[in-house]
């Protein structure tokens, strides 16, 4: 299904159109899908308000919400990965694989540990928090992988397994110090359990999602370019060096938005990338911002599929996304060698 | 007096502290419309000087302009839309097409743009047919042989629409046909003298063939510039290889051409 010829504006604006439409579809036929049965007819009276009581808490407050995290937070993971695996020129480098997520994850203990409340200025802090644990994370994993400004594929990964699995030790650490009822909510959250959050944390969600969508997808072009090697891209006028923070920083910072609002869900951004670089060809233009959409359509997906298949039980939707990105990772692993490019 | 098009003076470069000067004191003028060929031993400097010319790297210490303004002063893509280095190959495992290939040497004409304009796409056309690789254009730069893909990042080069082509060994993996073809395709870039090219090689036989003039550089230094026969003669060549070699001239070009002379057992 790879395009022929070079992209342009309007066919992907053709093609994230048709995403969008998958996504909304996706999305409203979630709404009515879920273990408190609430008829079809209900759901439509619900949506043109005019029906209030328990329905409209399940479909409003419950499922609306829940609909939304997954969607952003599936295309933040989505966004992060593909940046990431243009940063490492490696496929497998993703948020969880990598370590970053577990750092965020230990930034967010952090601040339920310190007691940050539901406030606006609370919301922003614990979104800052998971940041700095993602970027503390991220340092830590490229200090230990460099090996003379390359990064060999086998010493990243490990490097990211070492550094994640020194962070979920210290979750364990803080999580068994503190006192269990200050931390209610953490061991579901721990587990990737997607829960409605309130409209305030939304819209920070949302915002960070735009810049770290914007730090990542804006530079796209520049990424396909450092396919060629970071001396030939620079002869052919990138800043290497620049571009490399930006990335980092962007898929940083979705990473720990997606963590501290959404729980630290790990494979979206393996598969979701790869999936669409096998579907769509390698140009980062077009892989970057449909990760955007097929993320949160994944994690939707993923999400609903959690909500229900054990119903009244929950699974995490960490299971499933788990389930499918195990093999995927298996696969990648074993059909690209060392070398691959994303 | 004309501005030479390339003004390298005094250029000094060292990586790090235990690898000692990469390049000490090297001067040279590169004249714009020339084929201007590069030779020395491995080590000698010339990748350095490749990446200096195309501001990877900037000098420790002296200056290079092009056309009377110091590389230092411009932007890496103001450089690349002057110098367009064409590499040895491409990482393995590169994912795009030829054309997608070609088409990247047009971001340092418009670094801002996200999508590449009517205009990029024709001189991305241009840059192919120009090569012979416009028929290629949708092939994966993987599948192609050893000459294809040097056609193509030739392309990419010339996309550029740089007045200074810089080649760093282009004929390290190619066999004697792709050679050959690679030979007669700089010649007809060079012909019409609105390109200049840099042609740094190990090959001395294919330097001297299409080089106006030659510079052997060994240890860092210039040790002569002048005419192919000038620069190519036994006892300097022996002094800068540290190995027996009998100069001689090629049956048809009546170029100079180097034979090493191989060490008893």
């Amino acid at each position: 299904m790879r395009s022929a010829g070079p992209i342009s504006g309007a066919r992907l604006a053709l093609l994230l159109g048709g995403l969008a439409l998958l996504v909304l579809l996706i999305a409203v036929g979630s709404l009515f899908i879920g273990s408190a049965r609430v008829p079809p007819g209900d759901v439509m009276a619900v949506l043109a308000g005019r029906v209030k009581g328990v329905d409209q808490v399940v479909v409003l407050s419950l499922r609306l919400p829940r609909i939304l995290v997954a969607l952003l937070a599936g295309g933040a993971l989505a966004v992060a990965g593909a940046g990431f695996q243009a940063l490492a020129r490696n496929p497998l480098a993703e948020p969880s694989v990598l370590g970053v997520s577990s750092g965020a994850a230990f930034g967010v203990v952090l601040a339920q540990v310190m007691g940050l409340g539901g406030g606006l200025v609370e919301t922003v802090g614990l979104a800052a928090c998971a940041f700095a644990g993602a970027l503390v994370a991220g340092v830590a994993v490229y200090l230990i992988a460099a090996r003379a400004g390359a990064l060999p594929v086998h010493t990243l990964l490990l490097a990211g397994v070492i550094v994640g699995i020194f962070f979920s030790s210290t979750i364990t650490v803080l999580i068994s110090v503190v006192d269990f009822d200050r931390l209610g909510g953490v061991i579901h959250w721990l587990l990737g359990n997607l829960s409605p959050i309130p409209p305030r944390s939304l819209a920070v969600f949302a915002a960070l999602l735009a810049v770290g969508g914007w730090l990542v997808i804006g530079a796209a072009r520049r990424l396909n370019l450092l396919t060629l090697g970071e001396e030939n891209a620079a002869q052919l006028g990138v800043d290497a060096e620049a571009l490399k923070r930006r990335i980092f920083a962007g898929a940083a910072l979705l990473t720990s938005a997606a963590v501290a609002f959404a729980g630290p869900i790990g494979f979206v951004g393996l598969i979701v990338p790869q999936a669409l670089r096998l579907l769509l060809g390698p140009d980062n233009r077009v892989v970057i911002p449909a990760a955007l959409l097929g993320g949160g359509a994944f994690l939707l997906l993923a999400d609903t599929l959690a909500r229900n298949v054990i119903a009244p039980a929950e699974l995490s939707v960490g299971v499933i996304t788990a389930f499918c990105g195990a093999p995927f990772f298996i696969y990648l692993l074993r059909a690209r060698t060392g070398t691959a490019q994303p | 007096m004309t501005v030479p098009l390339v003004d390298c003076q005094q250029v000094t470069f060292a990586y790090g502290a235990p690898a000692g000067f990469t390049l000490r004191d090297l001067s040279f003028e590169v004249r714009a419309g020339e084929t201007f060929g590069v030779i020395g031993p491995n080590a000698s400097g010339k990748t350095t000087l490749v990446r200096l010319l195309s501001r990877v790297l900037t000098p420790a210490a002296g200056r290079i302009a092009l056309d009377g303004v110091d590389l230092a002063a411009l932007s890496r893509a103001a450089v690349a839309r002057q110098i367009a280095v064409v590499p040895q190959d491409v990482p393995s495992g590169f994912p795009h097409t030829v054309e997608e290939l070609v088409l990247m040497g047009r971001y340092p004409r418009s670094p801002r743009r996200f999508f590449e304009s009517e205009e990029d796409r024709a001189a991305a056309r241009r840059a192919m047919e120009s090569v012979g690789v416009l028929d290629l254009r949708g092939a994966l730069l993987d599948r192609l042989s050893g000459g294809e893909r040097q056609r193509a990042m030739l392309a990419r080069a010339l996309a550029q629409e740089p007045r200074l082509l810089v080649l760093d060994e282009p004929t390290a993996h190619l066999d004697l046909r792709y050679q050959a073809e690679c030979a007669g395709l700089l010649r007809r870039l060079g012909r019409d003298g609105r390109l200049t090219i840099v042609l740094v090689s190990h090959d001395l036989g294919f330097a001297a063939e299409l080089s106006d003039r030659l510079m052997l550089v060994a240890a860092g230094a210039a040790v002569r510039v002048g005419a192919p026969e000038d620069v190519l003669e036994e006892s300097i060549l022996e002094a800068a290889y540290g190995c027996r070699v009998i100069v001689d001239k090629h049956p048809i070009s009546r170029r100079p051409t180097v034979h090493l002379v191989y060490p008893p057992a």
